[in-house]
This record gives structure tokens, C-alpha cells and sequence, in this order.
């Protein structure tokens, strides 16, 4: 760039602000927008093929019967969103525990790393599910089963994320920590956990989303044959029943604990994030 | 001034017999380095891209074995232990900063790995930091700086472990001709006041004159010794130095050298 042309363009960056500020506005109130449009259309449209077909309630509900639905039967409804929830978030946790000490403990050794990572690979890409009626047979205690299979599916994707993550230290960053003589747990406290953050947090994130699957799936499986107290045993439940309103309803809830699950991790990955990471910073 | 066989009298702080390096890939990076390094020294290696000068610097440091010949150290220490007696200071070619911490906090690593709290160590960065034009910016993160001064924070962390020999790889490289010449005239003084041997990498002819006192001038790759220049002007150095026919006389002898090894 020529000195007269990078003057020009510092002139037209100084009165840009406004400018910049005013697109970036605009395009957070499309980002927004749109798409609550979108689903606005989506559920008027949905509500106009029940009227004009006069589709009956036990086949498809209209929208706001859905809506009162959640309200009406808060009280079945609250307590199985809360129990899902909580099996959710407690299988997240132990899956981050133990996903996270599980890649420490990897990467310490060469000779580890190698004997058991392909191993972690090939579980990871196994569906899972597929082994939750085992589960369901081998464990007793219902609630033991449905946390297992919702931290079996939230784990892997944490301790192979993490393990990419704690390997992925810039090599002359290790150099640098080897010439000024830093113990192994200096090196892993101050450089490969630090490293290896964005990918632990999004390997969290996947988890989160899977944690959820995991406990809704291991219910339906284990609901056949134990009691569920979950979403997922009041969706199964409400469909022998025809109760189709509360399916619905207890499918929403479901949904939305995805999303809000979702919103809160990418929250905190900003956050932890923020200052440093490129996925996080914006120009 | 030529091949005076320098340093002869100054004790060795270590010394390179015969060093060579193969990589796994098959690269002969160098082959048959002989370099003696004087206690309190201001060696320059210079040489054409690629000839092995950083892989000379990661041999010296101990971040890679040579696979022929030796590098002798001439202290007492061994194994572990010696590494951290030496104190080796290294700013690598690259900035090499960790971008999640602040330039305060990168700056702190050898010190913080060394056992130094934030508070006892606050002192000797801050006084690195200004000596590199960036005390204003301990808060930054290395992603908000500019790619010279991201170096010059790695000129600091290296400067304020106090280290008994300095190695540099090219490190003002990126920086504009006033800000050089200042941080050469900053690391000339530190370099008396302290007692410290460098050693210290450059493309720049004009720059090795400036600050050395001994050039070794490297031939392509696989890299040697081909000339081994004496700077005799005493120190300390100034501008006038700089622009005086006698700088200009050992310039153009080096760079003769420089043009002879490339030939070779
Ligand atoms: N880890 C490595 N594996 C294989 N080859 C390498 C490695 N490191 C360096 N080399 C090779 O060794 C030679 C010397 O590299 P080196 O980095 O020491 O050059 P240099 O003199 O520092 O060059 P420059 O001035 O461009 O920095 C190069 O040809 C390079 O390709
Ligand atoms: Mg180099």
C-alpha cells in the first residue's frame, strides 16, 4: 500500500465509528430478528393447517393449547423438567471431571497416550446409545442407569477434545518452559491447561447438547421396563394416552432446556475466553 | 583485524568442537562448527538465510543435541542442575508469547517458574518493560500489540531473568530503524552494566558491526565458521560510531566475508 493510500484509508477509519457502529447495529438486530420472524411464521402456519383442516387435538395441537399445556400441567410437568435437568447437569459435571483428569493423565506418558487414546477414538465413534439396554440390564438403580448413559455420551467428546487441547501447546512455547527449567506441573499448570482451554470448552459444548440425548434416549429405554420420572417417561407416558397436547408440551421443554443448556456454555466459553482466543475476539 | 584468533585470552564460557546437525528428515542444517564463546563476549553470527544460525542457538541453549561433535561448557555443573545455573536467556525468532496471559504475566514466566510471587518479581519486569518502550502496556494481551512490539515483550521476558549468556535469534528484525537503533544502544549498555555474554543472530552486516565485538560469519547450508571478524572499537559505542569511515571499513570487510562464505 502506497503512504498516500494508507493516509487516505486512516482519514476514512477515522470517521468510520459511526459508520461501522451503526452496520454492526443493524446487523445484531437481523441477527435477532429474522429468525424469531421465521418462527413466528412457522407457528402461524402451523396453527392455520390445524383450523383450516380441523385437525383434532389429540392429533395436532394448536400453538397456544401447547403453551397452556405448560402452564395446566405445570405441576406433572415441573418436576420431570427439573429431574432431567438435574441428571443432565450432574452427568455434565462428572463427565467433565472425568473427562478432563482422564486427558491429564494421557498425556503425562507417551506410553500411555499411545496404549489407551486409540481406544477413547474408537469408543467415541461407536454410537454410544447402542448400549444403553446393556446398561439398563447390568444397573439396578434407575437413576444410576439414566446418569450413566447420559455421562457415558457427555464424556468422550470432553476427554478427546481436552487431549487434542493439552497437545497442542506451541512448540517453542515448550522450548521455552524446558530452557527455563519448569517442573511438569509448572508446564501443565501454566501452559498446556491454558492451551488446551478452547478446545476443553468446546468439547463442553458438544457435551452439554449429548448429556441431554443421554438422558432423554437412556429413559425411553429404561422407561419400558422401570419408571421414569423424567421428560422423557412424561412423553412416552402422554403417548400411550393420546394426551398429545402435553407431548408436545413436555417436547418443548425439552427443546428449550437444549438451547438454554447451549446459550449458557457458548456464554461462559466467551467469557473464559474473551480476551485472548480468535473464536472469541471480534474485529 | 582479521582472523586474529579473538577471544584467545577471555575464558571460554563454552565452546563448540567440530559440531555438526543432521536432522531426522535428512537436512544437514550444520556441519563442523568450531566456535569458542568468551565470558562477557558480544559474539554476532551472521549468515544467509537458512545456513543454521537459530539451529546454532538451540544447540548452545541445550534444546537440541548436536549429532556430531561436542558443545563444552566451562563450569562445573551438570545434568539438571546446570541448566539452571547457567541461566540461559533465549528470545527465539518468533515472539512466542502466550496469548492467553498479559505482557506483565508473559514476561513474569522464567521468573514465575523460577519460584518469584507476582510482588517480588513486579520490580525487575517493570524495569525490563521500560527498557523495551512497553510499561504502559503490562495489561495488553499479546493479540493487541503490533508484531514488533510483541518481540519487543520478548526481548524483555528474556532481559529480566538477569541471564549469564543471552541468546538472540534475529531479534529486532521487525522493528523500524529508530526503534533498532535504540534497543541497540539499550542492550549495548545492559550488556556492560551487567557483565552478560551474547550472543547474538543477525541478516544485517551493518548491525553485527555495531554492536560486537567479534563477527562470526557462517557459510550456506550446512553451515561453519567461514570468517571470524574482530570489531576492535572499544565500547561503549555511539552514534558517531555508526557513521564514522571506520565502521564503514569493517562493514565492508564483513560483508566481503559474508559475500565469500555464500560463494563457498
Ligand atoms: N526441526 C527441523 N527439522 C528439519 N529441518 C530443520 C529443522 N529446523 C531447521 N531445519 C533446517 O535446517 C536449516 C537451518 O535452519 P535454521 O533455522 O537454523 O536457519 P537460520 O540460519 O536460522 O535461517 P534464518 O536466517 O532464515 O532464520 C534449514 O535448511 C532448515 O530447513
Ligand atoms: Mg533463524
Amino acid at each position: 500500500m502506497s503512504l498516500a493510500a494508507r493516509r487516505e484509508s486512516d482519514e476514512a477509519a477515522a470517521t468510520a465509528p459511526s459508520l461501522s457502529e451503526r452496520r454492526r447495529r443493524t446487523d445484531k438486530m437481523l441477527r435477532i430478528g429474522l429468525p424469531l420472524v421465521v418462527l413466528a411464521a412457522f407457528v402461524a402456519l402451523w396453527d392455520a393447517i390445524v383450523v383450516i383442516n380441523a385437525i383434532p387435538t389429540y392429533i395436532l395441537p394448536r400453538p397456544w393449547l401447547v403453551l397452556a399445556t405448560i402452564v395446566n400441567d405445570w405441576a406433572i410437568l415441573g418436576p420431570s423438567l427439573f429431574n432431567t435437568l438435574a441428571i443432565t447437569l450432574l452427568a455434565l459435571a462428572l463427565a467433565t471431571v472425568g473427562g478432563v483428569l482422564l486427558a491429564i493423565a494421557l498425556t503425562q506418558s507417551r506410553v500411555v497416550e499411545y496404549s489407551f487414546f486409540p481406544i477413547a477414538v474408537v469408543l467415541q465413534v461407536t454410537p454410544i446409545v447402542a448400549i444403553f439396554p446393556l446398561i439398563n440390564i447390568y444397573v439396578e438403580n434407575d437413576l444410576a442407569k439414566i446418569l450413566l448413559c447420559a455421562w457415558i455420551v457427555a464424556f468422550f467428546p470432553i476427554l478427546s477434545n481436552t487431549t487434542l487441547g493439552l497437545n497442542s501447546a506451541d512448540h517453542n512455547l515448550r522450548d521455552l518452559y524446558r530452557l527455563y527449567g519448569a517442573s511438569r506441573w509448572q508446564t501443565l499448570r501454566y501452559l498446556r491447561l491454558p492451551a488446551a482451554m478452547p478446545y476443553f470448552l468446546g468439547g463442553l459444548r458438544i457435551a452439554g447438547g449429548l448429556a441431554l440425548i443421554g438422558a432423554v434416549v437412556a429413559e425411553f429405554v429404561a422407561g419400558a421396563s422401570g419408571f421414569g420420572t423424567g421428560l422423557a417417561s412424561r412423553i412416552i407416558e402422554s403417548g400411550y394416552r393420546l394426551n398429545i397436547p402435553r407431548l408436545f408440551a413436555a417436547l418443548l421443554l425439552i427443546s428449550a432446556s437444549g438451547i438454554v443448556i447451549y446459550v449458557l456454555l457458548s456464554l461462559l466459553s466467551n467469557r473464559i475466553l474473551g480476551k485472548w482466543h480468535e473464536s472469541a475476539t471480534r474485529r | 583485524m582479521l582472523n586474529a584468533s579473538p577471544a584467545e585470552s577471555a575464558e571460554a564460557i563454552v565452546s563448540l568442537d567440530g559440531v555438526g546437525k543432521t536432522f531426522d528428515n535428512g537436512t544437514r542444517a550444520l556441519a563442523g562448527v568450531d566456535l569458542r564463546i568468551g565470558r562477557g563476549e558480544f559474539l554476532s553470527l551472521l549468515g544467509p538465510s537458512g545456513c543454521g544460525k537459530s539451529t546454532i542457538l538451540r544447540l548452545i541453549a541445550g534444546l537440541d543435541e548436536p549429532t556430531e561433535g561436542t558443545i563444552t561448557w566451562h563450569d562445573r555443573a551438570t545434568g539438571r542442575a546446570a541448566q539452571r545455573e547457567r541461566n540461559v536467556g533465549f528470545v527465539f525468532q518468533e515472539p512466542t508469547l502466550m496469548p492467553w496471559a498479559t505482557v506483565f504475566d508473559n514476561a513474569w514466566l522464567p521468573l514465575r517458574l523460577k519460584g518469584m510471587t507476582r510482588s517480588s518479581a513486579e520490580a525487575q519486569i517493570m524495569t525490563a518493560l521500560e527498557s523495551v518502550g512497553l510499561a504502559d502496556f503490562r495489561n495488553a494481551y499479546p493479540r493487541e500489540l503490533s508484531g514488533g512490539m510483541k518481540m519487543r515483550v520478548s526481548i524483555a521476558r528474556a532481559l529480566a531473568t538477569d541471564p549469564s549468556i543471552l541468546l538472540m535469534d534475529e531479534p529486532f528484525a521487525a522493528l523500524d530503524e529508530i526503534t533498532r537503533f535504540r534497543l541497540n544502544d539499550d542492550l549495548l549498555r545492559l550488556w556492560a552494566d551487567k557483565g552478560w555474554t551474547v550472543v547474538f543472530v543477525t541478516h544485517s552486516v551493518f548491525e553485527s558491526v555495531y554492536l560486537s565485538a567479534r563477527i562470526a560469519v557462517m557459510t550456506n547450508r550446512p553451515g561453519r565458521i567461514a570468517a571470524d571478524i574482530v570489531v576492535d572499537e572499544p565500547f561503549p559505542r555511539t552514534e558517531a560510531f555508526r557513521t564514522s569511515p571506520k565502521n564503514g571499513e569493517i562493514a565492508r570487510i564483513t560483508s566481503e566475508a559474508l559475500h565469500r562464505a555464500m560463494g563457498e
